[in-house]
């Protein structure tokens, strides 16, 4: 697929460029032969300030852009998407999958010079991944204890089987690691540590001027050997996208990351041989656009009426004419970038067939009325994107062709939250669905019943399937890792079926990057790592 | 004394105001669907029901709405602005660290804006119906008319990417460290393209003001006594006529210093600066309600003082106001 087309583009006109010139007979070439060099100074623009900057107690880009090159985590993935040590060195299962068992690596300190050791490991697992982090606290549910025999060894014991390649997989975004002298006394939440971040990694933390910057700079006692080439980074906060677009055209931004800037600019410097745009590197934050029902609503709690909605609407069309390269026709829950798990296209899918849809209304008793209107409908979209603003506008116009008038209702984050996952105050909503490497970690919750009411980003639809419910338990605890894919296949062709949520669109998030800068983008989740290998060429 | 006396009155008149506001904008924030805790979920990306109960304790929400506005007025009579949900420090000292930023680019608008919108005026204005006047008019208009952040953005895109005159954004270099005059220069230039695009749309105000007022004393009585007199143009203009023609524009300025602490939300998102528009916006966005307050509460303050110092200016321009107070 395209995924890196944009990026091709640009080389093919590089080739161009190049043979016009009759001299350089490859770019990739002259590329390979360019000496690391060191120095220089990475300008990040930083689009949404946090509240805090510890990736132990918040799982978000917004706080692994900046704390991922302070602080590490104990593997993270290569560029084939293969889980690799950092932290940790080495890891084992036992048969029954109740035991994990992590060998750190040896000599590595602190930013403040004490040494890291398996009781920072310990202490930021129990009090931090398992009772404050987002997803952290789900995924160890059932973490009993870090056992702790040496100062290089991790045994995490769990109360019922993890199985290991979930666990590497979550860990690469929830198994980031806090110096547990900085944390054991106190309020977790309230250290001022979280905000002036210390941790092992290959910058460290130097200033926060909430609303203007964070500067990092070069850790001169990283572990790797000759790393990190860089001087400092600086994220810039600029809240405007247009703004930030100047500034990356003024050379006073050199990175615009996960989708920092707007459609159309995007689009543009695409064009413009200064940078690099491209959706490459972003392969683990693929995300889809979603289309929830509330089955508290009669006609949307019939099978016929969610199909009929999906037939209504033309998906290739609008991936084509709104988004563009940057994003694909998505075939359910699973994104296809996900190689472990993804069942491939054949499970129920609902190809744009209007006839179909009108026929399946008539069906389910819903002929059109007065004025041709079958029933109205609120869509609720969320404000995350404007890929969701187009979204909902176009499923609104969709609709309204098949006698459903639809009143769209816009919310701020806050307001959307709570108005769909706490009071149950919509009829369709769309918003993003964050696939995080393995469907236990953030995808499985949109569908399993018995989720706290207010709990976001969770089935809060009043549907319930026993047969989905006990296919997602199985596989959550499923130790081989044949089984469990197959278990996953299972549950992406139920919730097809049963359509309790729709996720018809396929993203990935889009880098903005100078073409000066090497070693960028290698890695699934490259805006969140510590970017050790990272340099400017002259 | 008098000054004193005018002080005390205008104060104790506009407490009752600023306890109104205050209590408005408590209760607007609570229609708005969501709270502080739901904001954070938004920006996180997850987090569980038990964590966001045991959250909500932590900010005071599970509190009821007349016991939380009650706490809020409490502290506010201990002159404490309580604390800061999304920056997690006092709001005082949040506001006061954005306070600086806001203050310049106000001020050097302000004055931009009244300084050309006089001299422009008073242009207009002696050639009334001519071409100088179409042109300024026309101009003034277009200024008028063009939305704030449309002018930031093109003056980012040829100012700073094209003839890289000047900075396209921040409040200063962060590469280098300046002090002193350097660092006062570094400031300054980062403040002309947000002063000018602020200031251009206060302009085209100003100057319609000015003209209108010039043509208006103009025509009085007592400038035909000093032509007539035999002052040359120039000396009628300044010593007689500019001097009445400035009351409105001193109005204005009254009126605008609260226009302009809200209009700056557009031009401090456009050239990143962290000023006290943006800090409010945000804090509607995420549900701060503490900061959002103090915001208010400072707005206010200023606004006060500045209307203050407005009356003073009034009596200094035309003594027959002080005697009347």
């Amino acid at each position: 697929m395209d995924l890196t087309r944009l990026e091709i583009n640009r080389r093919t006109a590089l080739l161009t460029s190049a043979a016009i010139a009759a001299n350089v007979i490859n770019p990739m070439r002259a590329f390979a032969q360019e000496t690391p060099r060191k120095g220089g100074v990475f300008n990040v623009h930083y689009g949404a300030e946090q509240r805090q900057l510890n990736p132990s107690i918040q799982a978000s880009t917004g706080v692994y852009i900046i704390s991922g090159k302070i602080q590490e985590n104990l593997v993270d993935l290569d560029a084939t998407g293969q889980p690799v040590g950092v932290l940790a060195e080495s890891w084992e299962a036992s048969p029954d999958g109740k035991t994990v068992t992590f060998k750190l690596r040896k000599g590595i300190t602190w930013h403040d010079r004490k040494p890291f050791t398996s009781a920072d490991v310990e202490f930021t697992a129990m009090n931090m991944w398992k009772k404050i982090l987002n997803y952290g606290s789900t995924l160890q549910l059932f973490l009993t204890a870090v056992e702790t025999p040496d100062a290089q060894t991790a045994i995490f014991k769990y109360e019922r089987p993890m199985p290991l390649n979930l666990l590497l997989r979550a860990l690469p975004d929830l198994g980031y690691v806090s110096a547990k002298h900085l944390y054991e006394s106190g309020d977790i939440r309230q250290n001022p540590t979280n905000l002036a971040p210390v941790g092992t990694g290959p910058f460290k933390f130097v200033k926060y001027e909430r609303g203007q910057y964070v500067i990092a700079d070069r850790n001169e006692n990283y572990w790797r050997p000759n790393a990190p080439y860089l001087d400092r980074i600086v994220w810039r906060v600029i809240t405007d996208r247009s703004a930030a677009a100047a500034q990356m055209e003024a050379g006073e931004l050199h990175y615009s990351p996960f989708s920092g800037l707007t459609l159309s600019d995007l689009a543009r410097l695409s064009k413009d041989k200064r940078f690099i745009v491209s959706t490459k590197g972003n392969e683990g934050n693929a995300r889809t656009n979603t289309l929830e029902f509330n089955f508290r609503r009669k006609e949307l709690s019939d099978i016929r009426v969610r199909r009929a909605i999906a037939h209504a609407i033309n998906v290739p069309f609008f991936i084509e004419n709104f988004l563009g390269d940057f994003a694909k026709l998505g075939t359910g829950p699973i994104p296809s970038t996900s190689t472990d798990f993804y069942p491939g296209p054949n499970t129920p899918q609902y190809p744009y067939d209007k006839a179909k849809a009108a026929a399946l209304l008539n069906e389910a008793g819903f002929k059109p009325g007065t004025g041709g209107t079958r029933f109205t409908l609120r869509l609720l979209p969320a404000p995350w994107g404007e890929d969701i603003s187009l979204w909902s506008t176009f499923i609104q116009q969709s609709l309204g062709e098949i006698g459903i008038p639809v009143e769209i209702v816009r919310n701020d984050g806050g307001g959307f939250l709570k108005q769909v996952y706490d009071e149950h105050a919509f009829d369709l909503a769309t918003g993003w669905h964050q696939y995080r490497n393995d469907p236990a970690v953030s995808t499985t919750v949109w569908y399993r019943s018995g989720q706290p009411k207010g709990a976001p980003w969770t089935n809060q639809w009043g549907w319930e399937d026993k047969n989905v419910d006990k296919t997602i338990d199985d596989a959550a605890t499923e130790v081989d890792p044949a089984k469990r894919k197959a278990l996953y296949a299972q549950f992406v062709k139920e919730v097809n079926t049963e359509l309790p949520v729709w996720m018809p669109i396929e993203q990935i998030f889009v880098t903005t990057i100078t073409a000066k800068a090497r070693n960028h983008s290698n890695t699934p989740r490259w805006g969140s790592t510590s970017w050790h290998d990272l340099w400017l060429s002259a | 004394m008098r000054i004193l006396s005018l002080a005390g009155r205008r104060l104790a008149a506009s407490i009752p105001t600023l306890v109104l506001i205050l209590i408005g904008v408590f209760l607007l924030l609570q229609f708005a669907p969501g709270d502080t805790v739901d904001a954070m979920m938004a920006q996180m990306g997850g987090g569980d029901a038990a964590t966001a109960k045991e959250l909500r304790k932590f900010y005071g929400l599970d509190l009821s709405i007349p016991a939380q506005l009650g706490n809020y007025l409490w502290r506010l009579v201990r002159l404490d602005l309580g604390f800061s949900s999304i920056y997690g420090k006092p709001v005082a000292s949040v506001i006061l660290e954005r306070l600086p930023p806001t203050i310049l680019l106000m001020t050097a608008s302000l004055s931009f804006a009244f300084f050309f919108g006089l001299v422009f005026g008073v242009i207009a204005a002696r050639g009334v119906n001519r071409w100088p006047d179409t042109l300024i008019s026309t101009l003034g208009l277009i200024f008028y008319a063009t939305p704030s952040f449309w002018f930031g953005l093109m003056a980012i895109v040829v100012f700073s990417v094209y003839l890289q005159w000047l900075p396209p954004g921040g409040f200063e270099d962060i590469g280098t460290v300046r002090t002193g005059i350097w660092r006062a220069l570094d400031i300054a230039s980062h403040l002309v393209l947000p002063t000018l695009t602020l200031g251009l749309i206060f302009l085209a105000i100003y100057l319609r003001i000015m003209r209108a007022s010039m043509l208006e004393v103009l025509n009085l009585d007592y400038v035909r006594t000093a032509r007539a007199k035999g002052l040359d143009e120039t000396r009628v203009v300044t010593r007689h006529v500019l001097r009445n023609a400035l009351l409105p524009m001193v109005t204005l300025i009254g009126l605008q210093a609260g226009t302009m602490l809200g209009g700056s939300v557009v031009v401090e998102s456009v050239f990143s600066l962290p000023g006290l528009g943006r800090l409010a916006y945000e804090s509607v966005v995420q549900r701060d309600l503490n900061t959002l307050l103090g915001i208010v509460f400072v707005s206010a303050l200023l606004v006060i003082t500045v209307n203050f110092v407005v009356d003073l200016i009034y009596a200094r321009l035309d003594p027959r106001i002080t005697a009347e107070g």
